[in-house]
C-alpha cells in the first residue's frame, strides 16, 4: 500500500458574509496516494477552490474560516502549522497553478526572475544558480530558455500557462494543485497544456489534485475522481467507476449535459434549477430540489454516504440499505 | 505553393522578432510622451534648470553674492543680462544660482516626503483593518493643516534654515504619497499574480516589494513630479516671507521680496526672479501632466 501524500478529513470552511453565513465546504473527505491524479469536478461556487485554498492555508481570513476538520500532508496536520512553517511548504511542498495565466504573473518582473525567485525562496543558491535552473525549467515545459529575459506581456496565453506551471514545479513538489488549469485557454492549446501537466507530473511523481468543472479534462488526466455539491462529495470513485457507472443523480445528469459523439441527440439534458444558496442550505440532500428521483427520504435527516461497489462512494438515500 | 510558403515564414519570422524586441512598454510609453509637445517643451526646461543647478558657473562669470555698490541698480543690458539690485549683484547670477537652492529643495523634499508617505500608504493599503484607520486617521491630521501655515510655525520653531525649510515642506507633502499609495496598493492587492506570489511561500514583505509596489509606480512618480513643482513654489513663498532661506544666499522668493520695495523704479529687481519661479513651476506641472498621460493612457479624458 502506497503512502498518502494528502488526507482530508471532515473538512468545514465558513465564509461570514454580513450577518449571513456562507458554509463553502461542509465535510469533505478525500485522501490522494503519491503520484495519483484526483479530479475534483462540480459547478461554479461548489467549493472546489475553497477546498485548494484550504490546503494551502490561503483562506482569506477574515470573512473566511475554516471551522472543522483536519488536513493532513504527510500525517502532518497543515491547519496546527505556523505561517511560518506554511510558508516553506508552499511553493516547495505543494504548488498551485491558477485559473488565468494572463493575471497570475507579475507584469513588472521577467519570467526568469519570476521563476528564479521561487527557487531562491526555498533552495540554498546563489542568484546566478537561480536563474540558470530557471532557464532550464522554462526549457522542460518547452519555452526557449533565452526567453527568461522577458516581460509576460510579450508571452501568449498558452505560454504563460506554461511559465505558470514552470513556477509550480521549479521546486519539485510533492502535491501539485491545479484549479482550473486550462479554463482560460482555447481548446487546442488546452490539450497541450494537459499533456505537459500529465507527462510533468510522471516525471517527477507528482501527486495532482486537479479541479476543473470539465468532465473530459478529468477523463484525460485523473485516475480518480470526486464529484463535488454545495460543498459536498456526492460521489467518489476511480475513473472506470464514474464514467462507467456514474450513480449519483447529480453525476447522471452531468453525463447528460454533455454530447455524445455515438448517438444522435437532439436536445442535451441539462439538470434544471440552480444550486441552491450557500447561506441556505436545505435540511437533508442539497441535491433534492434539482433531482428527478427525489423521496421524502431526501428531504430530512443526514444523507448516508455509501460504498456502492468497492472504492466507488455514492451520497445518495437511493443506494440505503444496498451497502456492498 | 513554395512562394506561399516563403511568404508565411517570412511572416512568422517578422512577429517573433516584434515579439522578442527588447522592453515594448517602456519603449511605448516614451513614444507617447515624446508625442506630446507641451510635455517635451516642460522636459528640456527641467532640464536646463538640472543643469543650471549643477553647473551655474558655466552660464555667468559673476559671483552671485559679491557686491558692487557702484554698480547700483543698473538696467538689463548685454554686461548684466537682468540688471543689478540694490548692492550691485548681478541678478542673472543669482537667478541662476537661486536655481541651485530651489531644485535642491524641491528634490530633497519630494525623495523625504515621497519615501515616509509611500511606506506609511503601503502598510496601511496592504495590512488594512486597524492599522490601516490608525495610520490614515494621522494622515488626515496632517492633512488638515494647511501646508504655508504648518511651514511656517515648523521653521519659526526650528529657525531658518534650508535643512529646516526642507523638514517642513517634506512633513506638509507626505499625506499626498500615503493617499495615493494606499488606494493603488488596495486594487493591487487583490490581483491574482499576488495571490499566486503568496502560493509560492513568498513573506509579506517581499509581497509588498517585489511585487505590489513595482506595480503602484506610475501614479507615485507622477505624484512625485507634480509636488516638485508645490514644493519649489512652497519654499519660495516661505522665503518671500523671511522664513525661508536666510541671505545672502541666492534664492528667487528672497530676492523677490527684498526687491518688493524698488518696484516702481526698478522693474527688473523683482520681474526676473518671478519669472525664474513661474517658468520652474509651470515646467515641472508640464513634465508631470506629460508623464502622467504616457503612463497611464485610460486616464486620459
Amino acid at each position: 500500500m502506497s503512502e498518502n501524500i494528502l488526507e482530508i478529513k471532515d473538512l468545514y470552511v465558513q465564509y461570514s458574509a454580513g450577518k449571513d453565513t456562507v458554509r463553502a465546504v461542509n465535510g469533505i473527505t478525500l485522501s490522494l496516494e503519491k503520484g495519483e491524479s484526483l479530479g475534483l469536478v462540480g459547478e461554479t461556487g461548489a467549493g472546489k477552490t475553497t477546498t485548494a485554498l484550504s490546503i494551502m492555508g490561503l483562506i482569506p481570513n477574515p470573512p473566511g474560516k475554516i471551522t472543522g476538520g483536519e488536513i493532513l500532508y504527510r500525517g502532518e496536520n497543515l491547519r496546527e502549522k505556523s505561517e511560518k512553517e506554511m510558508r516553506k511548504i508552499r511553493g516547495h511542498e505543494i504548488s498551485m497553478i491558477f485559473q488565468d495565466p494572463m493575471t497570475a504573473l507579475n507584469p513588472m518582473l521577467t519570467v526568469g526572475d519570476q521563476i528564479a525567485e521561487v527557487i531562491r525562496l526555498h533552495q540554498n543558491v546563489t542568484k546566478a544558480e537561480a536563474f540558470q535552473r530557471a532557464k532550464e525549467m522554462m526549457e522542460v515545459v518547452g519555452i526557449e530558455g533565452g526567453r527568461a529575459n522577458e516581460y509576460p506581456h510579450q508571452f501568449s496565453g498558452g505560454m504563460k500557462q506554461r511559465i505558470v506551471i514552470a513556477i509550480a514545479l521549479a521546486c519539485n513538489p510533492s502535491l501539485l494543485i491545479a484549479d482550473e488549469p486550462t479554463t482560460a485557454l482555447d481548446v487546442t492549446i488546452q490539450a497541450q497544456v494537459l499533456e505537459l501537466i500529465e507527462q510533468l507530473k510522471r516525471k517527477y511523481d507528482t501527486s495532482l489534485l486537479l479541479i476543473t468543472h470539465d468532465l473530459g479534462v478529468v477523463a484525460e488526466v485523473c485516475n480518480k475522481v470526486a464529484i463535488i455539491y454545495a460543498g459536498e462529495i456526492v460521489e467518489y470513485g476511480t475513473l472506470a467507476h464514474i464514467y462507467k457507472n456514474p450513480s449519483h443523480p447529480y453525476t447522471i445528469g452531468l453525463f447528460g449535459s454533455i454530447p455524445n459523439l455515438n448517438e444522435t441527440v437532439t436536445r442535451l439534458k441539462p439538470i434544471p434549477g440552480l444550486m441552491p444558496d450557500p447561506t441556505k442550505l436545505p435540511e437533508g440532500c442539497a441535491f433534492a430540489e434539482r433531482c428527478g428521483e427525489a423521496c421524502e427520504k431526501c428531504m430530512k435527516g443526514a444523507v448516508p454516504y455509501i460504498e456502492i461497489e468497492p472504492g466507488h462512494m455514492v451520497r445518495c438515500t437511493k443506494f440505503a440499505g444496498k451497502e456492498n | 505553393m513554395a512562394a506561399i510558403k516563403n511568404k508565411k515564414q517570412a511572416v512568422n519570422a517578422s512577429s517573433n522578432e516584434v515579439a522578442v524586441g527588447g522592453h515594448g512598454q517602456a519603449k511605448e510609453i516614451i513614444g507617447r510622451f515624446m508625442r506630446n509637445k507641451a510635455a517635451v517643451f516642460g522636459l528640456v526646461i527641467v532640464a536646463f534648470l538640472l543643469i543650471a543647478a549643477m553647473f551655474p558657473q558655466l552660464f555667468t562669470k559673476y559671483d552671485p553674492i559679491a557686491q558692487d555698490l557702484r554698480a547700483r541698480f543698473l538696467p538689463p543690458s548685454s554686461e548684466h543680462l537682468f540688471g543689478t539690485d540694490e548692492y550691485g549683484r548681478d541678478i542673472f547670477s543669482r537667478v541662476i544660482y537661486g536655481c541651485r537652492t530651489s531644485m535642491e529643495i524641491g528634490l530633497v523634499t519630494v525623495a523625504i516626503s515621497c519615501v515616509v508617505g509611500v511606506v506609511i500608504g503601503a502598510v496601511a493599503g496592504f495590512y488594512s483593518g486597524v492599522t490601516d484607520n490608525v495610520l490614515m486617521r494621522f494622515i488626515d491630521i496632517l492633512m488638515a493643516i494647511p501646508n504655508t501655515l504648518l511651514g511656517i510655525s515648523i521653521v519659526a520653531a526650528l529657525g531658518s534654515t534650508i535643512p529646516n525649510l526642507i523638514i517642513a515642506l517634506s512633513i506638509g507633502s507626505i499625506a499626498g504619497y500615503a493617499r495615493v499609495t494606499r488606494v493603488s496598493v488596495l486594487s493591487t492587492k487583490g490581483t491574482e499574480y499576488v495571490e499566486a506570489a503568496y502560493s509560492t511561500g513568498a513573506s509579506d514583505a517581499r509581497i509588498i516589494f517585489k511585487y505590489i509596489l513595482p506595480n503602484c509606480l506610475a501614479p507615485i512618480i507622477v505624484q512625485a513630479t507634480m509636488s516638485i513643482a508645490t514644493t519649489i513654489m512652497s519654499a519660495t513663498g516661505l522665503s518671500f516671507l523671511g522664513l525661508g532661506v536666510p541671505p545672502p544666499t541666492p534664492e528667487w522668493g528672497s530676492m523677490a521680496s527684498s526687491a518688493r520695495a524698488y518696484i516702481r523704479d526698478y522693474w527688473w529687481l523683482v520681474t526676473f526672479p518671478g519669472l525664474a519661479i513661474m517658468t520652474a513651476a509651470f515646467s515641472f506641472n508640464l513634465f508631470g501632466d506629460g508623464l502622467r498621460d504616457a503612463l497611464d493612457p485610460k486616464l486620459k479624458t
